[in-house]
């Protein structure tokens, strides 16, 4: 059996631990779950800080950028005084302050086809926080290779989308959509703006759905179905997501 | 058919900034076209040049996906509720 929770542990996620879904076996799960954050960027600054306060045990951090200026309107990892060092090192800093329980693992570089197989294998959850297409697509692909449940989200603006994929049992965001957009027809955050509480909205969900995996919600996820996030009229919607029998990822027919 | 379509972020620039206009089409394909005469260079976003609904764009009549109904020729009744959703990429 797993080792019991120290005093200082139960006092620290006790009001979690007395949500009755959750509880002390719960607990147990996040202290020895592994969630990959893919970006520290405005996804992955609400995702890996919840994570880490409720006691994730260990966290991945993936980015290969420096903290610029521009990003601390949204990527709150980040400080003022940690420009233009690797994000992976003030996120290290930050997460390690906020909880020392947590080991943080960082890995200063893009995730890629040549590195995404290799730094994503052990983890048991990945939260992807990445800002573009080939990474989402890389991410969707990979982890429904090695049999990872992934929570994917995409913002620009005053809106995201946001759906969490458990491969082998659930549609996968190549079920959604089949390929990346052209270059030519992407709106990023960099060209298009993107308010940072609605970063935090997307990234908390997914947050939420890497608790709520490790815990071992068996239903309830956030599969088959895509949440639209419209913060402008501050409306949720929920669109449908079926399996697709013919998808190139996870396709079962042959 | 007078239908509500929600427009999504990156087509907004075609709809002078609504997010909700208003279409007309007994289907699918022919609200598409009314729109793109409304706002023209909307079909082209949503439509490749075969006229085919595009790989990261889904399109939605009351929530159900058109790729499990009749596609393009799927009917529109009277105040149906039509969503565009493209892949969107942000994160960053």
């Amino acid at each position: 059996m797993a080792e019991r929770l120290t005093t200082e542990q139960i006092e620290r996620y006790s009001r979690q631990i007395m949500v009755p879904d959750l509880g002390g076996k719960a607990q147990m799960r996040l202290r020895d779950g592994r969630v990959l954050v893919i970006g520290a960027g405005g996804l992955g600054s609400p995702a890996a800080l919840y994570l880490a306060a409720a006691g994730i045990g260990t966290l991945g951090i993936v980015d290969g950028d420096k903290v610029e200026l521009s990003n601390l309107q949204r990527q709150i990892l980040h400080a003022t005084a940690d420009i233009g060092r690797p994000k992976v090192e003030s996120a290290a800093r930050t997460l390690t302050a906020l909880n020392p329980d947590v080991a943080v693992q960082t890995f200063c570089t893009r995730f890629d086809e040549s590195n995404g197989a290799a730094i994503a294998k052990d983890f048991d959850f990945i939260v992807d926080g990445s800002d573009n297409f080939a990474t989402k697509f890389l991410v969707n692909d990979l982890a429904v290779k090695l049999g990872i449940a992934f929570c994917h989200a995409g913002i620009v603006r005053l809106q995201g989308q946001v759906m969490t994929v458990v491969p082998g049992k659930s549609a996968c965001y190549r079920c959604l959509f089949k390929t990346p957009p052209p270059p030519e027809e992407i709106l990023n955050c960099q060209a298009s703006g993107i308010l940072g509480a609605v970063a935090g909205t997307i990234g908390t969900i997914q947050a939420t759905e890497a608790v709520k995996y490790l815990a071992g919600f068996e239903d309830g996820l956030l599969t088959d179905r895509l949440l639209v996030y419209d913060a402008k009229n501050l409306r949720f919607r929920e669109i449908e997501v079926r399996r697709d029998p013919h998808c190139v990822a996870c396709g079962t027919a042959i | 058919m007078s239908v509500r379509v929600r427009v999504p972020t990156p087509l907004r620039k075609y709809t002078q900034g609504a997010d909700e206009v208003n279409g007309d089409g007994a289907n699918v394909k022919s609200l598409v076209d009314d729109l793109d005469k409304n706002y023209p260079g909307i079909k082209e976003r949503i439509c490749d040049e075969s006229g085919k609904v595009r790989r990261f764009v889904n399109v939605y009549v009351n929530g159900d996906d058109i790729r499990f109904l009749q596609n393009l020729d799927t009917a529109l009744k009277e105040g149906d509720n039509i969503s565009i959703v493209p892949a969107i990429a942000g994160g960053f």
